[in-house]
């Protein structure tokens, strides 16, 4: 019976195309609701079209037209300036799922499985039934072709229904037209535009050009003529790799040599470090790696754990930058304050990977809605399942408080005017799901998040603290300047008394060093009294300058003079504490002298009251 | 002629004093100024925890606690710039024995550029403010608030002495046969009324104008040889010195009858035991004898009177009572959580729905025998 049972089900069971289980399980793709299909037809094409500008050295410059065909279905448009695809390749890049050339690779890139564009076009004949359009040329010389295409499922092959070599005006480039069913949004930041403009904020080399479906053209311009350094390949790094990996690693191995597979197939691994690694498992430098154990294996990959070995290498990745980052966020918000920190690399389970981070303030942004967090994964914007994300988490984990910002239960999502992007890139960005729409938590990586947007939060704490220090200031100059002396007149006036001198109490507000000359005058000669109050919290140190026309007498005390262009400099030096007064006293005869103000030497202007403070040191002396 | 002259003489004599002690105010800035002091004026803190009961008195005043206007802020220095400006208007007005009411004040300020006044409440506040440094009323000062139409109706004959272009001269005014059914309007300074003579028992001071209206169409004041006061709302200064001045000077009681919320119960308190707003001038405002009728929150159970539901701010009013030190005592405390409890509010006029003579003839009756006036 069972045996008939096993024999029914055997004639039953067969291979399962990828093309056909992606047929099925399209959401896992992102192709569930009509309105975000669409944006993830948009996204595969523009991730594209972006690396394959990149990876040729073009400045991208790329086209997305949307066009209503009817009620339910849109026409997209994608068009870009890169290198083209050679003409046998065209039918297997759009019509074959998991066909790739960045999936082998260890290095930062938008696209990594090769499943993006081709699932647009299943998912295209799915719902409209209407075949993938793409036109495609590689140089100025070459002929541009022409393919109409579908997916055989069932055997995840390209299906050619129509192929010629047509007219293009352009030198080189891919355009791909694809008819979906969809729903058109703008009003929120998950759309089609704010997809747009996210992706011009952390690709500021590129320009990119949005025509909507009511014929609205939107030119998203680039802000730098540099391309992004162009990562390199590396090898894997021992650090987090897997046992069943490294089993596979040394099966397939040319090398003849454990320590020669070492110090070759991976990366960071040296002659010294390599012969450490077999010392500390126990396994002779000079074995076959192929005829290694699984416990010995076992015991290799414990070894890498506890030799310490050197980060990877961080040329595969290409961060941002801060500038760029500034730059990007400055050309779509309009805002009085942005701080940006690019982290140095770190690693999880093996991979490199940098964390960026941005913050903007004030400006035209809400004050009392929640702001808004720009997620980022290889310079693509994450739209969705912002809950879910290690980037969001690490957001919530700050306490925004202290930033003047409304948080309520101390923890979440704040509301103010702010803009907080979080940009991560690696090698193997770990997401939730296939659709890439949220970061996993992974601990390295929400760390390193919490650290960057703490470092850019920090830059804007300085800033508001900046601004109240100011407004202070303000308000304090507001005092001394126009409401004492109108105070000091009006007082003076209605009590028909001479006005009082409102110096002392000006240096007295603002904390200030006093310096008030008064000046008698007997006879032949002027009494002159210098004060000097500090009223500051600290020591002051400074030299006070008094330039007479003739010389000074009975000073107490004594000042060290010297002479020049016929006039003298009286100079004393004055040290003088907190809430302390000096004095200095002298007669001259001349009224011309006594009637200057005095001079200050070795203090900033702003810390003095009654006295013209020097800019630099003099040279007289 | 000479009582004439005396008069005047006295009030230059007034005028002076007053001139001087706003001047003192100027002379302690300007004293500041030569001393190196960063000018500042002290004034008693104006809320509900800095009033404190007078034992002597009977009334609530300010307790010791003082604020600084201080030119160390720019509010500060701001207000001790439009108290020099406003005292020097002030000491001009007396100068030229001329007055001005409260709002002219606000406007005159328009051409004090930096001094210039917000807003009305603002110079409010600062004729209030001079008050408590000086200890003197406004009326001192010259100015005056707006007549606010608060009125009287009752057997009681007065004498006003009026003061026009430096002439003064009486008038004797019967407040029910020299007066229209509107009664006699207070004007803003009683202490220049003289009572002549009076047939009444007591004064009841009364919140709406309905039930006032009401009380006259139903002859209570005849019935009950009683003198209506009609509050108008939150009573002005003028209306509460008068009543005040009555009980003591003819030894009448006053009761007060206001609709049974909380903000009327406000109008009670300022009544009977000093607002915090002029908590300065309790002493020569508030009438301690004064005896609330209601509506209480137990009248609402009682009479079973129709209701509205509290309103949020109602509740927080309500509370906010609960903290005030003039309503801790045991009626009130009883009363407002009563109040808190039902989640309802009458007003005055509810009497109505036992018919219109219900007021008059059942429940003002049974609450006058209460409190033993009747």
């Amino acid at each position: 019976m069972a045996e008939n049972i096993a024999e029914k089900l055997a004639q039953k069971q067969r291979e399962i195309s990828i093309a056909e289980f992606f047929e099925k399980n399209r959401h896992i793709l992102g192709f569930d609701s009509s309105t975000r299909s669409l944006i993830t037809s948009v996204k595969e094409g523009v991730d594209n079209a972006l690396d394959a500008c990149e990876e040729s050295g073009v400045l991208p410059d790329i086209l997305i037209e949307i066009k209503k065909v009817d009620k339910d279905n849109y026409r997209v448009i994608i068009e870009d300036n890169g290198p083209g695809i050679v003409k046998e390749q065209i039918p297997r890049v759009f019509g074959k799922l998991l066909y790739g050339s960045r999936f082998h690779a260890l290095k930062q890139s938008r696209g990594q499985q090769g499943i993006g564009i081709s699932a647009v076009v299943l998912y295209a004949q799915l719902t409209s039934g209407r075949p993938t359009a793409v036109y495609s040329k590689t140089g100025k010389d070459e002929d541009a072709h022409y393919y109409e295409l579908v997916i055989n499922t069932q055997t995840n092959e390209p299906e050619i229904l129509m192929e010629r070599v047509v007219p293009w005006d352009r030198p080189h480039g891919t355009r791909i037209e694809v008819e979906v069913e969809g729903t058109y949004v703008r009003a929120r930041k998950q759309s089609i535009y704010g997809y747009a403009k996210s992706t011009a904020i952390v690709n500021p080399h590129a320009r990119l050009t949005l025509v909507e479906p009511n014929g609205d053209t939107e030119v998203f311009e680039r802000v730098t003529e540099i391309l992004p350094i162009e990562p390199c390949e590396i090898l894997p790094h021992p650090e987090g790799i897997e046992l069943g990996t490294l089993i596979k690693m040394l099966r397939y191995t040319e090398r003849r040599r454990l320590t020669s597979f070492l110090t070759n197939e991976f990366g960071r691994i040296g002659q010294k470090t390599a012969k450490e690694i077999c010392a500390k498992a126990g396994i002779d430098p000079d074995v076959n790696p192929s005829d290694l154990s699984r416990d010995q294996a076992k015991r290799l990959l414990e070894a890498f754990k506890t030799v310490k070995i050197i980060a990877p290498s961080t040329e595969c990745l290409s961060p941002i930058t801060e500038e760029l980052i500034r730059k990007g966020l400055e050309k779509e918000y309009d805002v009085d304050f942005i701080a940006t920190t690019t982290r140095d690399a770190s690693v999880h389970t093996g991979n490199p990977f940098i964390v960026e981070a941005g913050i903007a303030y004030g400006g035209s942004l809400p004050k009392e809605e929640r702001i808004d967090i720009l997620r980022f994964a290889n310079r693509v914007p994450l739209l969705y399942q912002q809950g879910g994300c290690a980037s969001t988490h690490a957001v919530e984990k700050i306490n925004w408080r202290n930033y003047e910002l409304l948080q309520p239960g101390g923890s979440g999502i704040p509301q103010g005017p702010i803009v907080v992007l979080t940009h991560v890139a690696s090698t193997n960005v770990p997401f939730t799901s296939e659709s890439k729409e949220a970061i996993a938590d992974i601990p390295e990586i929400v760390d390193e998040i919490e650290l960057a947007v703490r470092d850019v939060a920090r830059g804007l704490k300085n800033y508001l603290a900046k601004q109240k220090i100011l407004a202070k200031r303000k308000e304090k100059e507001e005092i001394i300047e126009r409401v004492l002396p109108k105070l000091a007149e009006k007082v003076s006036e209605i009590k028909g008394a001479p006005q009082p001198d409102i110096q002392p109490i000006v240096a007295k507000i603002m904390g200030n060093v006093l310096v008030q000359k008064t000046t008698e005058q007997n006879d032949a000669a002027c009494t002159v009294t210098i004060r000097i109050k500090n009223f500051s919290e600290s020591l002051k140190e400074f030299k006070l300058h008094e330039v007479s026309s003739v010389e000074i007498e009975d000073s107490t005390p004594k000042p060290r003079v010297s002479s020049f262009d016929g006039s003298f400099d009286n100079m004393w030096k004055v040290s003088i504490k907190p809430k302390s007064e000096k004095k200095v006293r002298y007669k001259v005869k001349s009224e011309e002298s006594a009637n200057t103000s005095p001079l200050v030497e070795g203090i900033l202007a702003e810390m003095v009251t009654g006295a013209n403070a020097l800019p630099k040191k003099r040279t007289s002396e | 002629m000479k009582a004439e002259k005396d008069l005047l003489k006295i009030k230059k004599e007034k005028d002076s004093v007053t001139k001087q002690k706003l001047l003192k105010i100027i002379e302690s800035i300007y004293d500041q100024f030569s001393r190196e002091q960063i000018p500042q004026l002290l004034i008693p803190t104006r809320t509900k925890s800095n009033i404190e009961f007078n034992e002597e008195s009977e009334v609530w005043v300010y307790g010791d606690r003082e604020s600084a206007r201080s030119c160390k802020t720019v509010r500060g220095a701001y207000s001790l710039l439009k108290s020099s400006y406003t005292i020097e208007f002030l000491k001009k007005q007396l100068d030229e024995s001329r007055s001005s009411t409260l709002r002219e004040l606000y406007y005159i300020s328009e051409g004090w550029k930096l001094a210039k006044f917000r807003e009305q409440p603002e110079s409010d506040r600062m004729i209030e403010d001079l008050e408590i440094i000086t200890e003197l009323q406004r009326e001192n000062f010259h100015v005056r608030p707006e007549e606010n139409g608060a009125t009287i109706f009752g057997p009681i004959r007065i004498k006003e002495n009026v003061e026009r272009r430096g002439q003064v001269s009486e008038r004797v005014i019967h407040c029910v046969d020299d007066v229209g059914e509107g009664g006699y309007q207070i004007p803003y300074n009683v202490d220049n009324l003289d009572f002549v003579e009076h047939d009444a028992k007591f004064i009841i001071a009364i919140e709406t104008g309905g039930m006032r209206d009401r009380l006259i169409e139903n002859g209570f004041d005849t019935d009950y040889d009683t003198i209506i006061v009609h509050l108008k709302g939150q009573p002005a200064r003028s209306t509460r010195r008068l009543l005040k001045r009555m009980n003591e000077r003819l030894k009448l009681p006053v009761v007060v009858f206001t609709d049974g919320d909380p903000w009327s119960y406000r109008i009670f308190a300022s009544v009977a035991y000093g607002s915090i707003k002029s908590a300065h001038m309790s002493e020569y405002l508030a009438t301690p004898a004064a005896q609330f009728i209601g509506v209480r929150p137990s009248d609402i159970v009682n009479y079973d009177l129709p209701t509205d539901k509290l309103s949020d701010q109602d509740v927080r009013a309500l509370q906010s009572e609960l903290t005030d030190p003039r309503f801790a005592t045991d009626f009130w405390k009883e009363e407002i959580n009563l109040q808190l409890e039902l989640k309802r509010k009458s007003e005055q006029q509810a009497f109505a729905s036992r018919g219109l003579d219900y007021v008059t003839d059942v429940y003002l009756p049974e609450r006058l025998t209460d409190l033993g006036i009747v």
